[in-house]
């Protein structure tokens, strides 16, 4: 174990984890609107909008994310979509793990019980009213917890953006195999940071859990 | 650069080529993180603490890291330490050890959920506790995470296109080999995302099949 050499160049991962932050907070917002609008259009009363719904959460579900992943960044130029390594990581993975939210989302808003529809309908509450007033205030509290298992498989799927040269954790940890030969001190570097930023954010979604359960 | 697809037939060979090493490549580390499951589950729960404690930090490693990074630490480790395996091999492994350390999870919970009685009617027959273990508890538990399981078998399909980057030739460095020589990404990326997405339905309906079976076991 070489551990001057981990002092010597632990500066570059601490940079590194910085993108990889950037990519999971970025990525995270991309795919819980996604993960709405999926959901959205999964629970509505038109016939398109749902089959266009199941087809988005059957396709990203059923295909590898790397693919995906190809397919924006060298793909997307020959359908005159041109975006940088970082860009397309983020709409990639966006894009990816909303599929996964759509289905976390849809879950937890139809565990509510249907009764609890029928008695706002009664009380004369709108089909939109009863959903944002009654259903949805339910439904966010299941959801909480089951998004942060999503999150959590995201931080570490940014690390596919290594494949296209987005320089974060991953990638960082591949060069400096290539270059010093040592591949578990650069494991160990990089896996910490790692484990420290899934750490973190599983203790802020514990905590968010736990006080929309309070209410 | 528009699109156009009459340069896919011409590498039509080499796609199906990929196709058959996604399918060997998933299926062996699918056997192997089912084997390594059941036996980390039990390590996990029995083994005595000095080689338990190290064990669940090796999880803990596992499970709080990325895929591909694991993937390089094995390619790359095993060749330091003069273990030069072949890249399926060192993509087995790593697939494989990935899902057993996921599946060994699904299975503890399932142990734990057998019942106490199970045990206790399996020793009071005479049978010693690594007997009772093995042929009463665990096929119990392995029985009641079978879908879960399946769930992660199809993940492990979908992650099995990172071994590419390790250089295993199948279907995504497949497609790699194509674009390379055509210059066509768009295309070739399709044809291999419609590949791995017939694999993947495929492999739900096995396992559907398989859940009904085990359905009608009880």
């Amino acid at each position: 174990m070489d551990f001057e050499l981990m002092l010597r160049i632990y500066p570059f991962f601490l940079k590194a984890a910085v993108v990889t932050i950037e990519l999971s907070v970025l990525t995270t917002i991309l795919g819980l609107v996604c993960g709405a609008l999926g959901t959205a259009a999964r629970l509505s009363r038109h016939w398109y909008l749902r089959a266009i719904g199941a087809a988005y959460v059957s396709v990203i579900r059923g295909t590898p994310a790397l693919i995906q992943l190809f397919l924006l960044y060298f793909g997307g130029p020959q359908i005159g979509i041109q975006l940088d390594a970082f860009e397309a990581g983020v709409i990639g993975l966006g894009v990816n793990i909303g599929a996964y939210m759509t289905e976390t989302m849809r879950g937890s808003i139809i565990a509510i019980d249907k009764g609890q529809t029928e008695a706002a309908r009664t009380l004369g509450l709108s089909r939109f009213q009863a959903f944002r007033k009654v259903v949805l205030p339910q439904a966010l509290r299941l959801m909480i917890r089951p998004l942060g298992v999503n999150i959590n498989a995201l931080i570490k799927g940014t690390a596919l953006v290594a494949a296209i040269s987005v320089v974060e954790l991953t990638y960082t940890a591949q060069r400096y195999i290539g270059s010093t030969y040592k591949p578990f001190e650069m494991f160990l570097l990089s896996g910490l940071l790692y484990m420290v930023i899934i750490y973190v954010t599983g203790k802020g979604i514990s905590y968010l859990d736990r006080k929309v359960r309070l209410t | 650069m528009g699109l156009d697809f009459t340069v896919v037939p011409a590498w039509i060979d080499t796609i199906l080529l990929g196709v058959v090493w996604t399918i060997a490549i998933t299926v062996a580390a699918a056997v192997l993180s089912f084997v390594g499951g059941i036996l980390f589950a039990v390590i996990a729960l029995y083994a005595p603490w000095l080689v338990r404690q190290p064990f669940r930090l090796f999880t803990w490693l596992f499970m709080g890291t990325p895929l591909l990074l694991q993937l390089f630490l094995i390619y790359f480790g095993l060749i330091q330490i003069g273990i030069d395996l072949p890249a399926f091999v060192a993509g087995v492994i790593g697939l494989g050890l990935h899902f057993a350390v996921y599946n060994s999870e699904l299975i503890q919970t399932a142990i734990i959920a057998v019942d106490r009685g199970q045990m206790e009617a399996a020793r009071t027959l005479g049978l010693s506790h690594s007997q009772a273990l093995r042929k009463v508890v665990v096929p119990q538990a392995v029985r009641d995470v079978i879908p879960p399981i399946g769930n992660n078998m199809i993940a492990l399909l979908k992650d099995s296109a990172l071994v590419s980057v390790i250089g295993v030739t199948e279907l995504t460095l497949s497609a790699q080999l194509a674009i390379g020589r055509t210059y066509r990404p768009f295309e070739f990326y399709l044809v291999a995302a419609v590949c791995y997405y017939i694999i993947n339905l495929g492999m739900e309906a096995v396992l559907r099949r398989i859940e009904r079976r085990i359905a009608l076991s009880r």
